[in-house]
């Protein structure tokens, strides 16, 4: 059933008695041309361009829970291409195209909204470091602007600019980034792909892999045996643990990071704002909380929630920056478990088993990619070969030197 | 989190600095043969295990001893607390 406003209205006269569920619950068939593990957003990305742009249709997303219970509900939705290194920055403005088309692509409103991304400078080594990035931006066709503190002053005269210590400078803004419904992100792709005759199975968790002469065929899950040649594992935080059953150690730590709403307020944070000198970042969802956050906890963890210290250093980001806060109550905070890789850049590639294939490490900041990684994974997946645009994302760069460290950091600081 | 610190007492996690899994403390030969490999694993390679971990952390608003914490990632709940050092020299290390 496609959404219309022709529908809605139609639907309006019936009492919505109209309306069928989103997506098709299926139950898993013995066998799949294609598995995808990984009910979030980029398992169900993956399988939607693995029908839509290669054709490949008889797959199956096995969730062990519900479809968007992991990352892509918990996160803080920030889109956004404003990279530096040519490994990255080519991948997310791809991705920034396709959310730009997204909700026309799906037939199902994401509520992409591309109310800016305004990354704050407070020195002049930062401001300089910023210039760098704007003009690679722009080199690799995205947009870019450099701004002075006057003009950080029409979009958030609130902030707090005379800082004594982390006086606001002026800021890099990217117009076209900026936010999206994660939700919606993740209905809209199983709309999508189970139109195209994806199986979604939940409540599938696998247990196992088989293996036969070294080679993937299948998988074990709590719904029984499945088979199929071609296996892909996006799994988020629990990358290690799935890549475990095959006897795969890899270059990744699992993290918690948490987010932070308050109650609704009047509109006041026209975009999304990042304090360049401690670990804060806000937007307004257009329900009126503030949602923001900061770094991760900074410990192992596969729990789900934080730790108060880390509560704290956040607030104290935020009051920092936007003294106007203080009175704002937190209403709900939270906790994801982030797949931190090495050198905090992601993982799409091949694994030393043949026909399991990987999708990891995105860190902190996955949500953005969430269609690129889709496409570029599905390109893997259905061809096996990498995408061009994730060509230096390989499992096996650690070994060979090809780090990208955008932001000389990975799970810890201290690994560059 | 509270650390129970073997020669201070519980002290709070704020204090530390982690560094993570404690088979860091198993440094590889770099004259080996396959010692490429060897840092490539141990630098970059994680168990990363869901459950009991073993892992380091330094005291650094403290006494600058490192510790060997073992705490579940599940539930972080720790369950033992030992010196780096009585690790280190146990496993064969000379500190
Ligand atoms: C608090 C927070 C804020 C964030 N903010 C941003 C942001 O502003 N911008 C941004 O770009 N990124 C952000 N991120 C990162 C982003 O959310 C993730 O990188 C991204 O969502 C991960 O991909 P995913 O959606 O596929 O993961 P998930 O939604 O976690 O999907 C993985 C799925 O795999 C399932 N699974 C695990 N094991 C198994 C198994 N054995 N069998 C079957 N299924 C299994 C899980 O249940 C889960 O549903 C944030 C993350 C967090 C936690």
């Amino acid at each position: 059933m496609a959404y219309s406003a022709f529908r809605i209205a139609l639907e309006a006269i019936r009492g919505h008695a109209g309306w069928s569920p989103v997506w098709r619950d299926a139950t898993p068939r013995a066998e799949y041309d294609v598995i995808v593990i990984g009910g979030g957003g980029h398992g169900l990305a993956t399988a939607y361009y693995l029908a839509k742009a290669f054709g490949v249709a008889r797959v199956a997303v096995l969730e062990k829970g519900w479809l968007g219970g992991g990352n892509v509900g918990r996160n803080t939705t920030i889109i956004r291409s404003n990279y530096l290194l040519d490994a990255n920055e080519p991948f997310y403005e791809f991705s920034l195209k396709l959310w730009e088309g997204l909700s026309r692509e799906l037939n199902y409103n994401a509520m992409v909204s591309q109310r800016g991304v305004l990354n704050l400078y407070h020195s002049d080594a930062q401001r300089d470091a910023f210039v760098r990035r704007g003009n690679a931006m722009l080199l690799h066709g995205a947009d870019a602007e450099l701004l002075d503190t006057e003009g950080v002053r029409e979009l958030a005269p609130f902030l707090n600019f005379e800082n004594a210590r982390f006086p606001v400078k002026g800021g890099l803004l990217q117009r076209r980034g900026g936010t999206a419904r994660h939700d919606a992100v993740a209905w809209g792709y199983a709309r999508g792909a189970s139109r195209l005759g994806i199986d979604i199975v939940q409540n599938c968790e696998v247990t196992g892999f088989r293996l036969k002469e070294g080679r993937c065929v299948g998988v074990e899950t709590t719904r029984g045996p499945i088979a199929a040649r071609t296996v892909g594992c996006a799994v988020a935080g629990s990358s290690s643990r799935l890549m475990g059953l095959a006897g795969l150690r890899l270059p990744l730590e699992s993290h918690v990071l948490q987010a932070f709403v308050t109650e609704g307020l009047k509109p006041c944070v026209p975009g999304v704002i990042t304090f360049g000198a401690g670990h804060f970042y806000v937007s307004q969802s257009d329900k009126g909380g503030l949602v923001f956050g900061g770094d991760i906890d900074g410990y192992n963890s596969y729990a789900q929630r934080g730790n108060l210290p880390v509560v704290e250093d956040v607030c104290e980001g935020g009051m920092a920056l936007m003294p106007m806060i203080g009175r704002a109550k937190v209403l709900r905070m939270w906790g994801g478990n982030v797949d931190m890789s090495m050198d905090g850049s992601p993982i799409i590639d091949r694994t030393p088993v043949d026909g399991l294939f990987l999708n990891g490490g995105w860190c902190y900041g996955g949500f953005k990619a969430t269609p690129a990684s889709g496409w570029c994974f599905a390109h893997l997946l259905a061809t096996g070969e990498p995408h061009p645009l994730a060509a230096r994302y390989r499992l096996g760069r650690f070994l060979t030197g090809d780090l990208i460290d955008e932001k000389g950091m990975g799970a810890q600081p201290n690994l560059h | 989190m509270i650390i129970e610190h073997p020669l201070l007492g519980p002290r709070d996690a704020q204090e530390f600095v982690y560094l993570g899994d404690a088979s860091l403390i198993d440094r590889p030969d770099g004259m080996a043969e396959d010692s490429v490999e060897c840092f490539h694993d141990y630098l970059y390679l994680r168990s990363n295990p869901a459950g009991l971990h073993r892992e380091l952390w330094f005291h650094e608003g403290g006494d600058r001893s490192w510790l060997v914490v073992t705490r579940d990632t599940v539930t972080h709940e720790i369950v033992k607390v030992e010196l780096a050092a009585d690790v280190a020299r146990q496993r064969g290390r000379c500190r």
